[in-house]
């Protein structure tokens, strides 16, 4: 009974929460409200039934005898699916296969979408830098994006300087960006460092849509060149599948160099750099010099990544770079679980696939995708995939006294 | 001793706002010494600790560091991890590991100062990174098999029991290859048996690895057992220094510290 009881107040609750917006419409055109009790009766049921179903579920599981607490099935496999190369290996090799077949079995609108998922997936990774590993929380990262797409619009457009040579460059300056906004906020953490970020990432936007001579300000560089090869001419099609194959490489030559990082020196001092600062500069690693790489480095994939994105479009514009945009590599991020490469790449693929092909539901998108992010933080907060510790075997064969 | 002693601290003082928390405090730690730092609470131990290890910048005062072999250099305005690079290496009151790190990757991090790479031999992982890498493995696998950690190098740091994170924070500090090693209360928290095994460790890392220990501690057992010297703090200020045996005799101590008895 008191099941019953709970999940119709629960019911309540959320027919009261959600009537302003489902059940009262303005008829802007009749000048009339109109009120759809039903909708609201369907909400009523629905929750009801899930709050009953919720319940009956933890009662089932309470009276089930208490397991040992450890990973599920599931998660063991997950982690051995990771970590053991006699069954990552084939996998890796089937995604390999299907990534290079991608535009040869679709036809270009999804291989063109795809392109952008993959540029969603290195800004992931190089995000991944900063927030996952070195722990510094960077709420304008899209900002770097946009400094690389802007180097290679204005340079091309401009200059007439073609894509090959604005790739470093759009990396490098990017990183250059990184560096100054390092500097003033080194000694900032925490919420102090999200606002000085999130206010970085406004005045970016703001340098672009006002600075009119240079970046034409809110018209936006149109007509910008795609990457060229050797001359070659290619038709729609083919520059789509081009720019895929180019967006691909781009992604396993960043998944390459991020893992070769982490395992190294600098990338163990990021993430004691994330664990604990004051711990970090007491062993004797430099903290300001850790940081500024992290930033430095994180902010180079998003300017070398943004110089495809720029080529892709043939144009740029500054409503390609705002906060939501920011927002949502944060989100790939943490979706993935922090520091995770497999984690953030899914997630990449996740949140920009998802909704372009549930436009369907438009409407209800913001609304699934904060669904998605609540859900994950109540049921899985450390991420889809936690980063699991990495194992180093003891040199000297002799004496293996480890277990 | 005509020697010039490792650190030698003199007339140390640090203010925060109107608040004297150390007060012209001299000391010397001289090669091979183990010597204690003791008072009551809200002495000024840590603060102590924090102004010669660079995480605060004394307000008066001077700190010198006189390397074995080396030459003596003034230190009080250094960066912490400067200080670390010369060879001073410290633990923390309130241990400070890298808990979501492994072990063996606490210790390694240690070895980070003594270690040199560039990003591209980091990305392109070649003869050099690789030998450096399997030298910095090595030796934290060495000294963890010292502090007795050796079973449990790939586990969560934090997952340790509290003894364990104390004894991982003093191979990691070790990992620095220091010549002074600044412990701050290494035996809080420790049961009488884990207290002794410290005990053990610490003479055994002097006699090991030539390496002078400077440490706060309230078990007093511990102290007057393994100390050469003592130095006592109250209130900011230096009030005793010498021997265990002098400072368990000393009235001025026995009324501030040890109170009616004293557990010695």
């Amino acid at each position: 009974m008191a099941l019953l009881r709970k999940a119709l107040l629960t019911s309540i609750w959320f027919v009261f929460l959600t009537l302003p917006f489902l059940a009262v419409r303005v008829n802007t055109l009749q000048n009339e409200v109109e009120w759809r009790w039903h909708s609201l009766f369907y909400v009523g049921l629905a929750v009801f039934l899930l709050s009953v179903f919720i319940q009956v579920g933890r009662q089932l599981r309470q009276r089930r005898p208490l397991r040992p607490a450890g990973p599920t099935t599931i998660a063991r496999f997950g982690h051995r699916l990771l970590t053991e190369a006699s069954l990552y290996r084939p996998l890796l090799g089937l995604l390999t296969v299907a990534a290079l077949l991608f535009p040869l079995i679709f036809d270009t609108a999804q291989t063109n979408i795809l392109v952008l998922a993959l540029i969603f997936v290195v800004l992931g990774l190089g995000l991944n830098i900063t927030v996952g590993l070195a722990g510094l929380l960077d709420l304008g990262y899209i900002a770097f994006f946009a400094v690389g797409a802007y180097t290679y619009a204005i340079l091309n457009s401009h200059f007439g300087l073609g894509f090959w040579l604005c790739l470093p460059l759009g990396g490098a300056v990017g990183a250059l960006f990184g560096l100054l906004l390092g500097f003033p906020i080194l000694r900032l953490r925490g919420d102090y460092l999200a606002i000085v970020t999130l206010g970085f990432g406004s005045i970016a936007k703001i340098v672009i849509e006002n600075w009119e001579d240079l970046t034409h300000g809110a018209q936006g560089i149109s007509g910008i060149a795609r990457p060229g090869l050797f001359g070659l001419e290619f038709d729609l099609a083919g520059t789509v599948n081009y720019l895929y194959y180019l967006a691909l490489t781009l992604v396993i030559v960043t998944i390459f160099i991020t893992h070769r990082l982490k395992d190294s020196r600098l990338g163990r001092a990021w993430i004691a750099l994330r664990e604990d600062e004051i711990a970090c500069a007491a062993t004797g690693i430099d903290p300001a010099l850790t940081k500024l790489s992290a930033y430095a480095f994180g902010a180079f994939w998003a300017g070398l990544v943004g110089v495809l994105f720029a080529a892709r479009n043939t144009l740029v514009h500054p409503n390609s770079f705002t906060f939501m945009e920011s927002a949502l590599v944060l989100s790939i991020v943490v979706l993935g679980g922090m520091g995770s490469i497999v984690g953030v790449i899914l997630a990449a693929l996740a949140l920009v696939l998802l909704p372009e092909y549930l436009r369907a539901f438009e409407e209800y998108r913001m609304l699934v995708y904060g669904a998605v992010m609540v859900l994950m933080m109540l049921f899985r907060p450390q991420g889809l995939i936690r980063p699991a510790g990495r194992r180093y075997k003891r040199p000297t064969a002799g004496d293996q006294e480890a277990a | 001793m005509t020697t010039v002693p490792l650190l030698e601290v003199t007339g140390l003082g640090m203010d925060f706002g109107g608040l004297r928390a150390v007060d012209g405090v001299s000391l010397s730690v001289y090669a091979g010494e183990i010597v204690a730092l003791i008072g009551p609470n809200g002495a000024g131990k840590t603060t102590f600790f924090n102004c010669i290890t660079g995480i605060y910048r004394p307000t008066r005062g001077a700190v010198q560091l006189t390397p074995a072999g080396g030459s003596r250099q003034r230190i009080d305005g250094l960066r912490p991890h400067r200080i670390a690079s010369l060879g001073m290496a410290r633990t923390f009151q309130n241990i400070r590991l890298f808990p979501q790190m492994t072990v063996l990757e606490n210790v390694m991090l240690g070895r980070h100062c003594r270690t040199r790479s560039s990003l591209l031999g980091a990305i392109l992982r070649g003869p050099n990174t690789r030998r450096q890498e399997a030298e910095t493995i090595d030796r934290s696998y060495q000294l963890l098999e010292k502090v007795g950690l050796l079973s449990v190098a790939d586990e969560m740091a934090k997952n340790l029991p509290y003894g364990g994170q104390r004894r991982l924070e003093i191979a990691r500090a070790l990992a620095t290859d220091p010549f002074l090693l600044l412990l701050d209360e290494p035996a809080a928290g420790m049961n009488p048996q884990e207290t002794a095994e410290l005990d053990a460790l610490i003479v055994r890392i002097r006699a090991d690895d030539k390496v002078a220990v400077l440490l706060i501690e309230h078990d007093m057992k511990l102290v007057m057992n393994i100390s050469d010297r003592i130095y006592v703090m109250e209130y900011g200020k230096q009030i005793a220094t010498g021997t265990p045996l002098e400072i368990r005799h000393n009235a001025k101590v026995i009324e501030a510290y040890l109170g009616e008895g004293g557990d010695a």
